[in-house]
């Protein structure tokens, strides 16, 4: 049997697949469908400080292999999730991590400081990369400036550790995460969606209501794959990896490509069972090649 | 609400585009309640993705059925199915209509437009079954596009059938025939689904008559369980419009609640 642990430095995780925000809503809605204790943990959905509406359907265009979403972080907001949900997910056996939005610095600062003052939250995961909350896809993990000044505002409010989650819609993603871990971030996350478009041709309007969406699912994974590569071959902070894992084999390339652990994103959505499916998938991999600790394949890719 | 893999087709009929899919659930049948959808797989790879949500239209003991309209690569694939086949489904989701027992003597209209049929035939068994007296109307473009008329008659539904071209029954909306019929058998509830021009004209016309409707409304879905906020409606809660979950706190909403394009804020 092989060790499936995965230690980030400062949060061990008893196996590397995690749920992806916005796409395991806050958890316990997929409940009824597996045991979120065998999870490494979830990324519960995006959290301002107060509720949000979100933007205007349709939200949601799927594409070949791909999922186009544009939800807008609609959401219940930071008192409504401590008094209504973290009582529930305190009560599970793995690692609970939050997602913080903020409209400016001083809101990611407020949830982060409100969310201090809860237990049963093992990480923040800053969101400085969703593209569905303006109608230009523009966020702080654009440029590097602005990515040094929210993680260096949260990490100065913060009792816990951070994870940047970034954009992959930059010129030079390497760049960015390079800010981030200057700016002390204890992980990096990578990718968010891909910004992107769908038109229906009989009225010639946008399928989705806010125009513009991000892309996840299959279609992205090739992509997302190689920009994890190259942030984990630059930078000392661990690397989680996502984008349109739905395999154990996947998660074994990205691992392989250098990500410490990784998040599984719209398959959820598909397969409300498939972190643990995919999970299986990672056990037998690491059982056939006969690995002792599965995290020896970390960034192991031979070029 | 379950992920059944291996829900066994036993039947499978279709009239043109419209489909009929019968398998067998026993776990998800047992819990399933008229108004509710299933998420249905379509492929087995990543193309297309997501699952499609379709209303369940009967349950016969461990059988449930869907009934469709081919409308797309996703329903076209699920269309091949056949008998022996399995299916992959999660269920029974979202919230249906209130068969309630104090319906029992009353009469209650189904209205459908197209494949908004689909729920209504589960919903008219359950309420024929709680002894209220059921009415259907049943409307379409074409004749082509009524195909369980001949069934409703069969199962001695009592029918009222239109069509935009006159084809089959009554020529014109299935939302004429209903203001016509409201004034001959004054019902109690009217439950619909349809397009949503359909529902809001439903609505619209129960409102006038200080009727209560239940509308079930059709989305492109994520999940189907509330996870993703990728379908949502604007209904008011508390007085207050907001963006509601089409999956989770519906599909079937009270007609009053919903607000309309025209009338948003």
């Amino acid at each position: 049997m092989s060790d499936l642990g995965v230690d980030l430095g400062f949060l061990k995780l008893k196996n590397p697949v995690l749920a992806a925000s916005g796409t395991f809503g806050y958890g316990l809605e997929f409940g009824p469908f597996l045991d979120l204790d065998r999870l490494g943990g979830f990324v519960v959905k995006g959290l301002y400080y107060g509720p949000r509406q979100g933007n205007p359907p349709p939200r949601l265009v799927e594409t070949p292999s791909g999922l186009i979403n544009a939800i807008g972080l609609q959401g219940i907001g930071v008192e409504a999730f401590a008094e209504k949900v973290l009582p529930r997910l305190r009560t599970l056996k793995t690692a609970v991590i939050v997602n913080v939005c903020g409209g400016s610095e001083e809101e990611y600062v407020r949830v982060a400081e409100f969310l201090n003052g809860c237990e049963g939250i093992a990480a923040y995961e800053l969101n400085i990369s969703c593209p569905n909350v303006r109608t230009d896809g523009a966020c702080p993990a654009f440029s590097p400036e602005r990515t040094r000044a929210v993680v260096r505002e949260v990490k100065r409010a913060s009792r816990r550790p951070v994870i940047t989650k970034l954009s992959p819609n930059v010129t030079d993603i390497v760049e960015i995460a390079l800010a981030a871990q200057e700016a002390g971030t204890d992980a990096v996350a990578l990718v968010n969606t891909f910004l992107a478009m769908a038109i229906d041709i009989e009225s010639r309007r946008p399928k989705l209501g806010n125009v513009l969406g991000g892309l996840s699912g299959p279609a992205i994974k090739p992509i997302a794959l190689r920009m994890v590569y190259q942030v984990a071959s630059r930078l000392k902070v661990p690397v989680i990896g996502m984008g349109g894992i739905r395999t154990g084999a996947d998660v074994v390339e990205f691992m392989v490509a250098g990500a410490r652990a990784v998040q599984v994103g719209t398959a959820n959505m598909v397969d409300p069972d498939a972190c643990l499916r995919i999970l299986e998938e990672v056990e037998d991999y690491a059982r056939r090649k006969g690995l002792g600790r599965l995290a020896e394949i970390v960034g192991t890719v031979k070029i | 609400m379950f992920k059944d893999p291996d829900a066994r087709i036993v039947g499978r009929e279709a009239w043109g585009d419209y489909v009929l899919l019968t398998f067998d659930s026993p776990a998800v049948s047992a819990l399933a309640r008229p108004g509710q959808f299933l998420m249905v797989k379509v492929a087995d790879g990543p193309y297309p993705l997501l699952r499609r949500p379709l209303g369940i239209h009967l349950r016969k003991d461990k059988t449930l059925g869907v009934f469709f309209k081919i409308a797309g690569e996703g329903t076209a694939l699920l269309a091949r199915k056949n008998p022996g086949e399995a299916l992959d489904i999660l269920g029974p989701l979202g919230k249906g209509f209130s068969v309630d027992p104090c319906l029992a003597g009353k009469t209650v209209f189904a209205v459908g437009g197209g494949r908004g049929v689909a729920p209504l035939y589960f919903l008219a068994w359950e309420l024929r079954a709680l002894g209220a007296s059921v009415k259907i109307l049943y409307g379409g473009r074409t004749r082509d596009d009524v195909p369980l008329a001949a069934r409703l008659r069969d199962d001695a539904f009592d029918l009222v059938l239109t069509t935009d071209d006159g084809s089959a029954g009554r020529r014109g909306f299935v939302t004429a025939a209903l203001e016509e019929e409201i004034d001959r058998s004054s019902p109690v509830l009217i439950c619909a689904c349809g397009p949503d021009p359909m529902l809001e004209a439903v609505a619209r016309i129960a409102a006038e008559r200080t009727l209560s409707a239940e509308l079930s409304l059709e989305s492109r879905m994520g999940c189907g369980f509330g996870a993703c906020w990728g379908c949502v409606q604007r209904v008011r809660v508390e007085g207050q419009p907001a963006w509601v979950k089409i999956c989770e706190d519906g599909p079937v909403f009270p007609s009053g609640a919903v607000v309309w394009e025209k009338d948003a804020p």
